[in-house]
């Protein structure tokens, strides 16, 4: 079972202008589709409102984690909370991370979103990566978790 | 990250967060395991070689039809239980929506950085 996505990109741009991009809240509602009320803080929510014409009825909502300049932004939310009748606090969250590095073209961002399923830490297994070879490859991976088990 | 998707999601995402809960927990993975290679098994066959009682290994497998993710069957005296793949077939075409959307997002961070 997969209990993470992740992604990698290269981007031709410095990794000032990418942090940027990432953590200024109006570049950040430019290509993430939503306008957000104030700057993203470490510690604190951040509130908004999709985008998307016909959808600005529905609310952005994320908790901000982690602010390290040019190397770290991380924040949880509820993926898909859109429906404002339901109460999500009880919900299970995700936890996305992006994580900049230098390269000599410009940036490598890595993007995680983890939490899918409440694992125990330290016993989440590498091997329930997604991957698209179906059930039965899944059924081996977690025969091989459970036979790498203490 | 395409509206209609997002949307679909919602749904998505609050029907499968307990699937998701289910199988975090060693033995109820483990019973997963057991159950989706082989024949259905009775709760005395599952209990044999674990060192969990019976009562245990009941209420794991209790959790798992909750979910959908074990079907019981009654054969004589004794309850079957027998794996059903669709909650996981539905988790991972969940996940699959996520990463697709992960995907048009990081395309529209591109385009912006590099414009």
């Amino acid at each position: 079972m997969t209990d993470r996505i992740e992604k990698q990109i290269e981007l031709k741009a410095p990794v000032a202008q990418v942090w940027r991009a990432l953590t200024d809240y109006r570049e950040f509602g430019e290509w993430f589709r939503v306008k957000l009320d104030g700057p993203f803080v470490a510690g604190e929510v951040s509130r908004g409102h999709i985008t998307y014409p016909g959808y600005e009825h529905l609310r952005w909502e994320a908790m901000v984690e982690r602010m390290e300049p040019e190397r770290l932004f991380s924040f949880q939310w509820h993926p898909y909370a859109v429906d404002p009748k339901v109460d999500y606090s009880k919900e299970p969250r995700t936890l996305v991370e992006f994580r900049l590095e230098k390269t000599p073209t410009g940036t490598l961002l890595r993007v995680t979103e983890s939490g899918f399923e409440k694992i125990p830490a330290g016993r989440r297994p590498e091997a329930f990566r997604m991957n698209d070879q179906g059930w039965t490859e899944q059924v081996k991976n977690i025969e091989r978790y459970v036979a790498e088990k203490p | 990250m395409s509206q209609k998707s997002r949307k679909g999601g919602l749904a998505g995402w609050r029907g499968r967060a307990p699937a998701f809960a289910a199988l975090g927990d060693a033995t109820r993975l483990s019973l997963v395991v057991t159950l989706a290679s082989g024949e259905p098994r009775s709760i005395a066959e599952l209990t044999t070689g674990s060192r969990m009682t019976r009562q245990a290994i009941t209420k794991h497998l209790r959790v798992l039809e909750r979910v959908g993710m074990v079907r019981s069957e009654r054969a004589g005296r004794e309850s079957r239980f027998a794996f059903d793949p669709r909650p996981v077939e539905e988790m991972r075409a969940y996940l699959e929506m996520v990463s697709a959307e992960w995907d048009a997002a990081l395309g529209r961070l591109k385009a912006f950085v590099e414009k």
